[in-house]
């Protein structure tokens, strides 16, 4: 289309010139009348045709295009009198201040003024912002000056009287555009340089505007209502004010009004123009419309998150892209994702007709778009797009496909598509997954990738997009496939693991105690559709029996080794020695599990060094995804065969045990009362640093937590070992001793801001203390449990330490997504070069080495680069030291 | 000079302080070398100011270059250059 290509070099703003704005307008906009009685509008008026096509069909009265091709066309409107534009009101103040009031040049003698534009000159392009501190440097000198060394005349103060008004103090008191735009024209075009203005796309008097430049009807289209009725876009109602408020101006002026009339209706003129550009000044009455709401002018439509830059050009909308609620599906593998036939319907991709491959288009195209797995469009060599949905003959279509056609067809099994969860923080948030067409309406997901995502399924959406090109799949497969995401980047480990009922499950089946029979071990096999060899059972009479260690070795490889420590390897279950009674050191030689269990350390999400981490970086990320697809169906499958539930008794504390866990609270009472009785007969001590108040307050929070721990630890000494819900602590499947210590023991002192509740009445939180009580339960500390049930009271601080981690969470999510933004902003174009430095896109050094040692944490195990005691147990199977 | 002695004695005692790592002012022939081998013109290098006392302390000019030398918990050392600008 175009005769020459031309290259864009760069790009200069300036500003407009009285001229060029005439220059550029196609006509002169003169009345405020926009449409006559018959709706026709107004030529002269805001919606002048010669403006550009409203409507489709219509040719443009000025180019002779239509709406398609029109690129609309800006029009004038000749002011009264010059208005300020408030967006240069600082550059006038400054110019002002640093130029003489009667000759108009810079107060700086006439040989500094030369040495400054040279050294400028110089500064400019090499060093840029030292070229700007010596332009600030020459402003301040300059509008120190009492004197003029030009002409001699003396200087006055120039103030500047929010928003837009310029006294001069002393002098000539107010001083108005159009004395302020003789007094900027004078200015000398080699004097501005070294005020560090551009005088040839930006002379200062171009910042006082008498010719406004009125936009094409394109920027602010008219809407036509249901009723019929037009409604105009914010922009021209404020085109209309400022006619008008011209024209009133225009009629004083002619009619010889007095001056106060002028001032004011110039004023006016101010107040509408200013308000035109922007609507949201400090200290000027934001213009409303008749329903009161603000109107959205020039600066409204970039400004802020939903305006022209971060709304419309940094954030984009796409196509081939659907969102929908996701729910979990075991059954899939960790690379898939279910996807709704709905979905699979809309969703397209389109794929080139070849002799291979005709066959199956000409079987998609004889689905239609309303079978699945069908086609929506048809492209044919000569890029002529045709719909199926209007398709009469799709079987003589189908027929008549040929190498050289291209068929948009339907998503279909194995497609790659790439999945997003918000908010996107890190690499992992968009994955690509191979799609598995569904019935329903969820996306379904694996639920070992929820940690990446964040995701649970209390109704999160996520979005999906099928990529349309060859290289898009493959750049997606290659690099963005889930099971090439399983290493965190923000450390060495997987952030991709087991989760939950995957930790019980494979404690439970790699408990001692856990035999199965033959029935069993083929179950679980057949679920993982293990075909190799069933191992010789561990026991042999009176039935076959085999371990379930056996059955978890069947997916290691045979060469093997590990050795490292369970999380239930702690406290009286600690093991250390290959030889340990408790079975809480897991050691895998050659591929067999030996002793020990499998827990959150060996197989868990984000847990680095483990078992599943060493797998992953030593046989490779299709390995560990083949082992987490495998081992995952095999613990559900174990989970489902033995059971595992919780109930309220799980949490029933023992009768000896509340009865100790009672007697330590009481005592911490004391201890407390003790505490208050020393504080109030001044025989505290005080920690350093910390009034005596604060002082008891610490050794009181101290005092109950202890004893919260306590009697806590006392409950779940007395749980047995197969309670499920201390099970799924020690495991690291869900909850923590504290949660157990919360729902059967003691609730525990609740908070807010780090202190014991003391807000509430003079002295006291609730009317049903005395004032003044310092002791644990009238700040706020609850005895009961939530097995035992919270009293009113309790409930009450309960809720209020409750309320402030949710305010602490909306709080803190709206900070860190700003320090988000702004990091991103900053960091984004920085890259790694071959030399292993960080540079950004400018070629300025950032990190002389990548970290300084240049090692990527995906490659190390939990930061370190290399594992020496890792090496030793990978290679002989034992580790020298534990 | 008003106490000239005592402020240089605290001045050098910069150096010794354990969290200031080692500087180095840079020969032209050094700083040329850097220059190549890191393939930058020196603006591009990160910049530190001419009255930055360790700057001063080394008698370093705008335009010079210079080396740091300092302890990482990554690399066990790192070394660093410094562009010295105006100011
Ligand atoms: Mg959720
Ligand atoms: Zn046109
Ligand atoms: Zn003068």
């Amino acid at each position: 289309m175009s005769k020459s290509e031309k290259v864009i070099k760069g790009v200069k703003f300036g500003i407009l010139s009285s001229e060029m704005i005439r220059k550029m307008s196609v006509t002169a906009i003169v009345t405020p009348e926009v449409y006559d009685e018959n709706g026709i509008p107004i030529e002269g008026g805001v919606m002048d045709p010669r403006l550009g096509v409203i409507e489709p069909g219509q040719r443009c009265a000025t180019c002779g295009n239509t709406l398609a091709q029109c690129p609309g066309h800006f029009g004038h409107l000749e002011l009264a009198k010059p208005v300020i534009h408030i967006g240069f009101v600082r550059h006038i103040y400054m110019l002002l201040k640093a130029t003489c009031r009667s000759c108009n040049r810079v107060k700086v003698t006439e040989e500094d003024v030369a040495r400054y534009r040279s050294l400028y000159r110089r500064l400019k392009d090499r060093w840029p912002q030292l070229a700007n501190s010596l332009v600030e440097f020459v402003r301040q000198k300059a509008s120190k000056a009492l004197e003029c060394p030009h002409c001699g005349a003396r200087q006055f103060k120039v103030k500047l009287e929010k928003p837009a008004t310029f006294i001069e103090e002393g002098g000539r008191g107010k001083l108005y555009p159009d004395v302020i735009k003789q007094w900027l024209s004078n200015i000398p075009s080699s004097d501005l340089e070294v005020l560090g203005l551009d005088p040839e796309v930006a002379r200062p008097e171009w910042m006082i505007i008498n010719v406004l430049p009125v936009p094409p009807i394109a920027v602010r289209p008219s809407i036509v209502l249901e009723t019929g009725m037009r409604a105009e876009d914010d922009l021209t109602h404020k085109l209309v004010d400022i006619i008008r408020a011209n024209e009133k101006l225009k009629e004083a002026l002619n009619s010889g009004a007095p001056e106060i009339i002028v001032e004011d209706l110039w004023e006016l003129l101010q107040y509408h123009v200013m308000t035109y550009i922007d609507n949201e000044l400090p200290g000027v009455p934001v213009a409303k419309r008749r329903s009161g709401m603000p109107l959205k002018t020039l600066a409204q439509r970039l400004k802020g998150k939903e305006g022209r830059f971060r709304g419309n050009l940094s954030g984009k909308r796409v196509d081939f892209s659907a969102r929908t609620v996701i729910s979990p599906d075991p059954n899939l593998d960790i690379n898939e994702v279910g996807v709704p036939y709905e979905v699979a319907m809309t969703l397209t991709v389109p794929e080139y007709v070849t002799p291979w491959n005709i066959d199956k288009m000409r079987e998609y195209v004889l689905n239609g778009p309303y079978k699945w797995p069908g086609a929506n469009y048809v492209v044919d060599p000569s890029g002529r797009r045709l719909d199926l949905r209007y398709v009469k003959d799709l079987k003589a279509l189908a027929e008549s496909l040929k190498p050289g056609y291209t068929v948009e067809r339907h998503l279909v099994d194995g497609d790659v598509a790439l999945f997003n969860r918000q908010p996107s923080l890190h690499r992992m948030s968009i994955m690509a997954h191979r799609v598995r067409v569904l019935p329903g309406k969820t996306f379904r997901l694996h639920l070992a990738v929820c940690p990446p995502y964040n995701a649970d399924f209390d109704g999160d959406e996520m979005n999906l997009h099928a990529p349309q090109t060859v290289e898009a799949r493959a750049e997606a497969e290659e690099l963005l496939l889930v099971e090439k995401q399983i290493l965190s980047p923000r450390y060495g480990g997987p952030i991709i693991g087991g989760i939950q009922d995957y930790i019980s499950g494979g404690y439970l089946l790699t408990l001692k105690s856990t035999l199965l029979t033959k029935e069993q071990v083929s179950d679980l096999l057949a679920t993982i559709d293990y075909s190799g060899e069933i191992p010789e059972p561990a026991v042999l009479s009176p039935v076959e029996a085999w371990t379930g260690k056996q059955i978890f070795s069947l997916l290691l490889p045979e060469d093997f080794n590990f050795i490292g420590e369970t999380k239930l390897s702690s406290g009286s279950l600690k093991c250390t020695s290959e030889e340990c009674f408790w079975d809480t050191l897991l050691i895998v030689k050659k591929g067999k599990v030996l002793a020990g269990v499998v827990d959150k350390t060996v197989i868990g999400s984000q847990q680095p060094k483990s078992l599943m981490h060493y797998l992953i970086t030593e046989k490779g990320v299709g390995r560990g995804a083949e082992f987490m697809n495998k081992a995952f169906k095999l613990f559900l499958r174990y989970i489902e065969m033995v059971g595992f539930t919780m109930t309220l008794d799980d949490i029933k504390p023992e009768r000896g045990a509340l009865e100790r866990a009672g007697k330590v609270i009481k005592s911490s009472y004391g201890e407390v009362d003790k505490l208050i009785d020393m504080y109030r007969a001044g025989q505290l001590e005080p920690v350093p640093g910390r009034t005596l108040s604060e002082t008891l307050e610490i050794r009181i929070l101290d005092v109950l937590a202890r004893a919260r721990d306590e009697s806590g630890a006392t409950v779940i000494e007395y749980m047995g070992l197969a309670n499920p819900v201390y099970v799924m602590a020690r495991t690291g499947a869900r909850g923590s001793n504290l949660n157990i210590t919360q729902m059967s023991a003691v609730l525990g002192q609740q908070s807010v801001r780090g202190e014991r509740i003391w807000r509430g009445y003079m002295g006291r939180v609730l009317p049903h203390y005395k004032p003044g009580d310092l002791s644990p339960e009238a700040r706020g500390f609850i005895a009961s449990s939530f097995y035992r049930g919270l009293s009113p009271l309790e409930v009450f601080f309960h809720a209020a330490g409750g309320r402030e981690g949710l305010v602490d969470t909306a709080v803190r999510t709206s900070q860190s997504g700003y320090m988000q933004r702004r990091l991103i902003n900053a960091l984004q174009d920085l890259y790694v070069e071959y030399d292993m430095s960080v540079r950004s896109s400018y070629g300025e050094l950032v990190q002389f080495r990548y970290g300084e040692d240049a090692v990527d944490p995906r490659k190390t195990a939990f930061g370190k680069a290399v594992d020496v005691d890792r090496i030793i147990v990978k290679n002989v199977g034992w580790r020298m030291s534990l | 000079m008003n106490g000239g002695k005592k402020s240089t004695s605290i001045r050098e005692k910069i150096l010794e302080h354990e969290l200031v790592p080692k500087h180095v002012l840079l020969t032209k022939e050094e700083a040329l070398k850097v220059l190549r081998e890191l393939g930058v013109r020196p603006e591009q290098l990160p910049w530190i100011r001419a009255s930055d006392p360790i700057a001063r302390l080394l008698g370093a000019k705008p335009g010079d270059i210079i080396r740091v030398e300092r302890r990482s918990a990554t690399a066990g050392v790192s070394v660093a250059y410094r562009f010295v600008v105006v100011g």
